[in-house]
């Protein structure tokens, strides 16, 4: 594995007005080559954790590094030639086409009023490529499916050559096959390609069979950070979940089954 | 107006925006009278006048989009430009109220929209306002395209869209206390001509920009000429031809648009 690219140290946040910590005391290290999940409930924290990982946000105490250097002494577009983010929301209300879409993942990289070099081209070319959208390159987003959409997103964070990937939620709203391929490109991506790549995610048993380290974070602290393996426990699942669970061992990876509130105790083997 | 409508549904992610909307147009014709009711000497005092009028009517209809909740919903944001529109209505009723019969007339026709003041000199005092906002718009063309998927996607695609969205006030509420100062207030121009450009060449402001400005230049001289001679000898306001073709086009682009 690579050069460590982002690193979180003692970072907590608060957002104005309220009286706890949204973020208390994370660190964390994302390395070139290497995917960490972010997982936990709802409310835990883990889109302001992907907010201050990006410089969005400001941490209130500890140091968010990138590529080395404090993410406050990079600029936006200094900041978006190393960082490629795939944000969870986004309703485009102008229909670009895809090409025209992947294409403004280059614009960190170009001046003003410059021409597109070739170096630009080639990069929107090979994103289009890398996520298998060249087909459909001349539609017009507007048209496309969920599948479809992320993987146009997921390019257009591509052409913008970064070192690490950040994804929030890629896979809401899509069905099991287009989830399957949306991790499998990611995980090529680091894996293959070499970047870093973090995934913040609801789907805890879809993440551990891709990831190399996870992080559970719960009401803004971190529960568990380690392998799949160290953090899959039932122990661990069911404090931070407040659910039952059985784990189960498929693929060489622990995955988690939550029971129904009246077997409590007397897991079912499946 | 053309141009500073295809910068306004970019900043306000709608592509109902524009300057006449959001209520810059009116607030620049409150400015504009107001300069002329106090008789705040000269041409160059009436655009100034019209730009803070501008200024104050989009702060306004920003922080009113505002109050509603933490993201500016689309919605809310015309519903502001609407309430905005009908208090610099207001407004501008009791100027017109106030002041004597023969002012009235000529500031009521001037309102309406029309290139009658034309001269050389007015285009002077209108390139002197407009060329530099029309230039830095053109110039921004690409942090446009990424203001338009959003703040937040922009911000990853490195745009510091804090700064991009002051300078965006300042340059619209220029460009339209310039168009105002020295036409009157002559509505939908700026919401129909990027529309046209849109579906034609598309929607990446490198195109654009400049097509809205040469579109907008060439479709408001028909109009004026249809204005002047549809009931010759009587003339028509430009503003009230403009009207009368872009609240059809409105409807037709709010009927897409609801889809």
């Amino acid at each position: 594995m690579g050069e460590v690219i982002l690193e979180l140290a003692g970072v907590r946040y608060r957002y104005p007005g309220v009286d706890r910590d949204a973020v208390g005391g994370v660190t964390l290290h994302v390395r070139e080559g290497e995917l960490v999940g972010i997982v936990g409930p709802n409310g835990s924290g883990k889109t302001t954790l992907l907010r201050l990982l990006v410089g969005v946000l400001r941490a209130s105490a500890g140091g968010v590094t990138v590529a080395g250097k404090p993410v406050g002494e990079w600029n936006r577009r200094e900041l978006a030639r190393i960082i490629g983010v795939v944000p969870q929301r986004e309703e485009p209300v102008f229909p670009l086409t895809v090409e025209e879409t992947v294409f403004l993942g280059r614009y960190p990289h170009m001046g003003a009023l410059a021409a597109p070099r070739r170096a630009d081209r080639a990069a929107v070319q090979s994103a289009l490529e890398r996520c298998d959208v060249v087909a459909f390159a001349d539609r017009r987003i507007s048209t496309l499916s969920g599948g479809e959409w992320q993987r146009v997103r997921v390019a257009r964070a591509l052409a913008q050559e970064p070192k690490v990937l950040i994804l929030d939620e890629p896979t809401a709203n899509l069905d099991i096959r287009h989830e399957m391929e949306v991790f499998e490109l990611v995980s090529d991506l680091v894996h293959h390609d070499g970047i870093g790549g973090v995934v913040v995610t609801h789907h805890v048993n879809l993440a551990v069979r891709f990831v190399d380290k996870m992080l559970v974070i719960n009401g803004g602290r971190v529960e568990a950070f380690g392998t799949p393996r160290e953090v899959m426990t039932r122990e661990v699942m069911e404090r931070v979940f407040q659910w039952p669970v059985h784990i189960e061992t498929i693929d060489g990876v622990p995955q988690f089954v939550p029971l129904k509130s009246t077997q409590t105790g007397s897991a079912e083997n499946e | 107006m053309a141009v500073t409508g295809a910068a306004l549904q970019a900043l306000v992610r709608n592509p109902l925006a524009d300057p006449y909307l959001l209520g810059l147009s009116g607030g620049a014709g409150v400015g504009a009278v107001l300069a002329i009711a106090l008789r705040l000497g000269g041409p160059w005092a009436v655009p100034a006048a019209a730009f803070v009028g501008a200024l104050v009517a989009i702060g306004l209809v920003y922080r009113l989009a505002l109050v509603a909740g933490a993201g500016v919903d689309p919605r809310v944001l015309l519903l502001a430009g609407v309430v905005v529109s009908a208090f610099g209505g207001a407004i501008l009723g009791a100027i017109f109220s106030l002041s004597s019969a023969a002012e009235l007339r000529n500031s009521m026709m001037w309102l309406l929209g029309g290139f009658d003041a034309a001269s050389w000199r007015v285009l002077g005092v209108f390139m002197a306002y407009a060329t530099l906002p029309l230039a830095y718009l053109y110039y921004t063309n690409r942090p446009l395209d990424l203001l338009s998927l959003g703040e937040e996607p922009a911000q990853f695609l490195g745009t510091d869209v804090e700064r991009l969205k002051r300078r965006l006030f300042v340059t619209a509420s220029l460009l339209t206390a310039a168009c105002v100062a020295v036409s009157g207030i002559i509505g939908f121009v700026g919401l129909v001509i990027p529309h046209a450009v849109r579906m034609v060449l598309g929607h990446t402001h490198r195109v654009l920009v400049p097509a809205a400005f040469l579109l907008g230049g060439t479709l408001l001289t028909v109009a004026d000429v249809a204005a002047r001679t549809a009931f010759a000898p009587r003339q028509l306001p430009v503003g009230v031809v403009t009207a009368l073709v872009g609240v059809p086009a409105f409807a037709l682009l709010l009927r897409r648009w609801a889809k």
